[in-house]
């Protein structure tokens, strides 16, 4: 089988079009028999309707955890060189900046060890390799750690944490997203490659609400930018997107969630004390507009997809911290989480799903945390409040 | 001996090694950016300095020749520099702007189209699909592909509402979470896994299998003399996590796994807060290679909101305003009563006033 090609005219439709075909990508590395196999199990896929890949059996490196995703193919006779295609998860640098030699050294050693195929990348961050044999997993972590790589992680662990572009090209950040994910990455190495949680715990940086991570979705713990002063004005400039034919009134004052702009025709104002950091009118004049310069991070928790309890965005935890390292609030944080967390958490539970659980009253008490109002949306409307009982006692005192 | 060299635990490597000069120079202080042609932006620090920045669409799947080619291309025009944004497109950064035009012809030969700034579709992040996984619905790579192509002139032009975010997942594991996206197509599985109770007892252990199932729908039990398991058919809902631990409990189906489509979800603060998609199209078959119910459904979506939303208006926004029923109306997707929850806490999603169009 592997030693000729055999024909593919479905995926050859995906061929055509404007769209980079990834059927072309495939077919580029395909002078690999490993590759061919992958083409015809695909067409396979594509004649009969459904997947051809399981699971089964723990791959990985030595003394880590995580890191690389065991597959194996359900039709080995037919493909026999991808029985095993496993993936290994790369941790990306901050922010996927690459330089080209950088970039070269990866592809030398994945051209070593593997399919040739990549995803740049998961939507986790990590650089994926995309299908090798169990006996190049060693080989190729070797070559990965002597060049300056690691593995990401898998399991029940601290997930490869990943951040925004923030500063290094974004005016908005209100914080240093690429060193914030790089010290967390850097200080969890152990947490990240040997699973002890009682499930994933992920780590996502965005440098403002704008959240280009899509952190508030998908992070157990959200760190998102943000600031406490006045939104910086330049008035000139407000005044050229006007003569520019920016509606000011019907696209800013309007569109202001709080209602907290108004225009007069010369003068922007923004009553700063209502303003919930939105972005709405810095995105729709970032030349005229700039977040204040007292600035730092609203921390939020336990975002999750669907499976099991449903989904959940994360809520806020700390309304604003200073983001500046070493980050010993951030840690101190996320460590009395893991304490609590992993010692009364069920396995494949999320920390969302267990706060969701204990209740998130309970929680904080746990984790040393007071309770204040920016962490709901309205107080309970129910009246099944469960008493301590010392309260009486407190009161008396 | 060879343990005792073994490097771990050293991490990634740190990013400031792959900055380039303008971006160390100016870290942290950038003044403002432009979009001056889609795919194009140009961020201006305080200093004065100007970044330009070109942005091009990938499959995600790359082949090594491909990112060589791009290490190539980042030689020739950007001293060596490039990165890839949280959508898996291609960055280009470069100081000199007479670049530009000639970076964006090699990228076009190379087959990368340039763009997905500002109001427009940028790449649609996905999962593995029959590539690659073992629980997928549907493929993802293939499905993706068929989307763009035909929604590719609002990835090359800037012509809609506001930004508009696809994101596909191959089943309810959802590893990238799409569920929050202005559009999220969804492969689904919508029977409980079949049982070959013969092979069984020879490949799984019946209690790890039995407490893979989140939701506890699997018990012990003999069928035809075999140590086998039973599926309690309503308790599961078809997220594959037995099929993880044992190839006998079979979740993919090619007679009715397929694809759901859901919309309205937002990540970011913008205006109003971050919200999850809701779903507009439970089933639409499963029809590679271009998956043509898939494409026809949700360029309708992109139609019918692009005509009536209202500048920077999202589509969650714009359905907000307008109200549900409206947004069937207008789309003409029919209402079933799948869209109806029936998990917990259901009854929060159910209408409770009297404040309705006529
Ligand atoms: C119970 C829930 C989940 C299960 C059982 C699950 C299972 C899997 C499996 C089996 C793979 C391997 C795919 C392959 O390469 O063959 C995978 C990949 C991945 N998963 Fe999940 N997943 C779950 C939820 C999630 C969630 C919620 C996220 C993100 C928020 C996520 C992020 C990823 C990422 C980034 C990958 C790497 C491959 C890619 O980017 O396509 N997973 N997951
Ligand atoms: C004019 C306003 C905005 C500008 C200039 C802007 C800036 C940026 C920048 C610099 C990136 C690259 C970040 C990275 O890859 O790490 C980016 C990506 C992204 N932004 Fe924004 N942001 C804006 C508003 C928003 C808003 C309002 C949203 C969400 C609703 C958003 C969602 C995203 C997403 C999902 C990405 C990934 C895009 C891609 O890879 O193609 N952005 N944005
Ligand atoms: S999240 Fe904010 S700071 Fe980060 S890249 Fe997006 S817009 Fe810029
Ligand atoms: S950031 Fe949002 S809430 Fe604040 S003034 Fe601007 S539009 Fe209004
Ligand atoms: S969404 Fe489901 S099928 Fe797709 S990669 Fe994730 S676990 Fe696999
Ligand atoms: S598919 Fe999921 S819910 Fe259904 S039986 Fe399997 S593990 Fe349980």
């Amino acid at each position: 089988m592997s030693e000729k090609n055999r024909a593919t005219p479905l995926l050859d439709e995906l061929e055509k079009g404007p769209w980079p075909s990834f059927v072309k990508e495939i077919k580029k590395e395909s002078e690999r028999p490993m590759v061919r196999d992958l083409l015809g199990l695909l067409e396979r896929s594509y004649e009969e309707h459904i997947g051809h890949w399981k699971h089964g059996g723990l791959v990985g490196v030595m003394g880590y955890g995580g890191g690389v995703i065991g597959r194996y193919s359900d039709l080995p006779e037919e493909f026999p060189e991808i029985a095993e295609f496993h993936t290994y998860r790369v941790n990306q640098p901050s922010a996927w900046f690459y330089t080209s030699d950088a970039l070269r050294t990866l592809c030398d050693i994945w051209d070593r060890h593997g399919s040739g195929l990549t995803n740049m990348h998961g939507s986790t961050g990590d650089i994926i390799f995309l299908g090798s044999k169990t006996e190049a997993l060693e080989p190729c972590f070797a070559d990965l750690t002597e060049a300056g790589f690691d593995l990401g992680g898998s399991g029940s662990d601290v997930r490869t944490p990943s951040c925004c572009v923030g500063p290094a090209r974004c005016e908005w950040a209100c914080y240093d997203t690429l060193e914030a994910c790089y010290d967390i990455t850097q200080t969890y190495q152990d947490e990240l490659h040997r699973p002890a949680f009682p499930y994933k715990y992920k780590f996502k940086f965005a440098g403002c609400p704008n959240d280009c991570v899509a952190s508030i979705a998908r992070s157990d713990m959200s760190v998102i930018g943000t600031w406490k002063d006045n939104i910086q004005i330049d008035q000139e400039q407000v005044r050229e997107y006007a003569a520019g034919g920016t509606d000011i009134e019907a696209e800013i004052c309007e569109m202001c969630p709080t209602g907290c702009i108004t225009w007069n025709g010369e003068q922007l104002v923004i009553d700063n004390s209502e303003c919930v950091k939105c972005m709405h009118c810095i995105n729709v004049m970032p030349r005229a507009l700039k977040p204040g310069k007292e600035r730092g991070a609203t921390i939020l928790i336990g975002a999750k997809a669907p499976i099991i309890g449903g989904a959940l965005l994360s809520s806020v935890f700390v309304p604003f911290l200073e983001m500046e390292p070493p980050y010993e609030d951030l840690k101190e944080l996320a460590e009395a989480i893991w304490d609590f967390w992993g010692e009364y958490g069920k396995n494949r539970e999320r920390v969302g799903e267990f706060i969701q659980r204990v209740g998130l009253g309970n929680f904080l008490e746990e984790i040393g945390l007071d309770p204040v109002p920016e962490m709901v949306a309205h107080p309970r409307t129910n009246p099944y409040i469960f008493f301590d009982e010392e309260l009486e006692e407190d009161e008396d005192e | 001996m060879a343990v005792a060299t073994r490097k771990t635990d050293i991490g990634p490597p740190n990013y400031k090694q792959f900055l380039p000069p303008i971006i160390q120079k100016n870290y942290g202080k950038w003044a403002y950016h432009e979009i001056p042609e889609p795919g194009v932006m140009v961020h201006v620090a305080e200093s004065g300095d100007k970044l330009y920045t070109v942005r091009a669409g990938t499959p995600r799947l790359l082949a090594i020749t491909t990112i060589r080619a791009f290490a190539d291309l980042a030689d020739r025009y950007c001293d060596g520099y490039i990165r890839w944004t949280s959508r898996h497109n291609v960055e280009f950064l470069l100081t000199d702007p007479s670049k530009i035009p000639a970076l964006k012809k090699d990228l076009e030969e190379l087959g990368f189209p340039v763009g997905g700034t500002g109001n427009a579709i940028s790449s649609i992040v996905h999962t593995q699909g029959w590539v690659h996984c073992h629980s997928a619905a549907t493929d993802a790579s293939g499905v993706v592909k068929s989307l763009m192509d035909e929604l590719f002139p609002h990835f090359v032009n800037m012509d809609l509402p506001a930004k508009l975010r696809v994101a596909f997942a191959c089943c309810l594991n959802m590893c990238g979470a799409v569920h929050c996206s202005d559009i999220a197509v969804l492969g689904v599985h919508t029977r409980a896994p079949t049982i070959d109770h013969d092979e069984l007892p020879k490949v799984c252990e019946v209690p790890t299998l039995v407490s893979s199932c989140p939701t506890g729908a699997i018990r012990p039990a003999t069928v035809d003399g075999n140590a086998s398991v039973e599926i309690e058919e309503e308790q599961c809902m078809y997220c594959g996590n037995c099929y993880t631990v044992c190839p006998s409990v079979k979740i993919n189906n090619a007679e009715t796994d397929g694809i759901s489509i859901w919309v309205g979800g937002k990540v970011s603060n913008a205006r109003s807060e971050p919200k999850f998609s809701k779903l507009a199209i439970p089933y639409l078959p499963n029809n590679p290679p271009r998956w043509p119910e898939v494409v026809e459904a949700v360029v309708n979506i992109v139609n019918v909101y692009a005509q009536n939303a209202r500048k920077h208006e999202r589509l969650g926004e714009w359905i907000d305003r307008i109200g549900w029923p409206r947004f069937f109306e207008l789309t003409g997707i029919p209402f079933t009563k799948y869209h109806i929850d029936d998990f917990k806490h259901a009854g929060e999603t159910y209408k409770r006033s009297v404040q309705l169009k006529h």
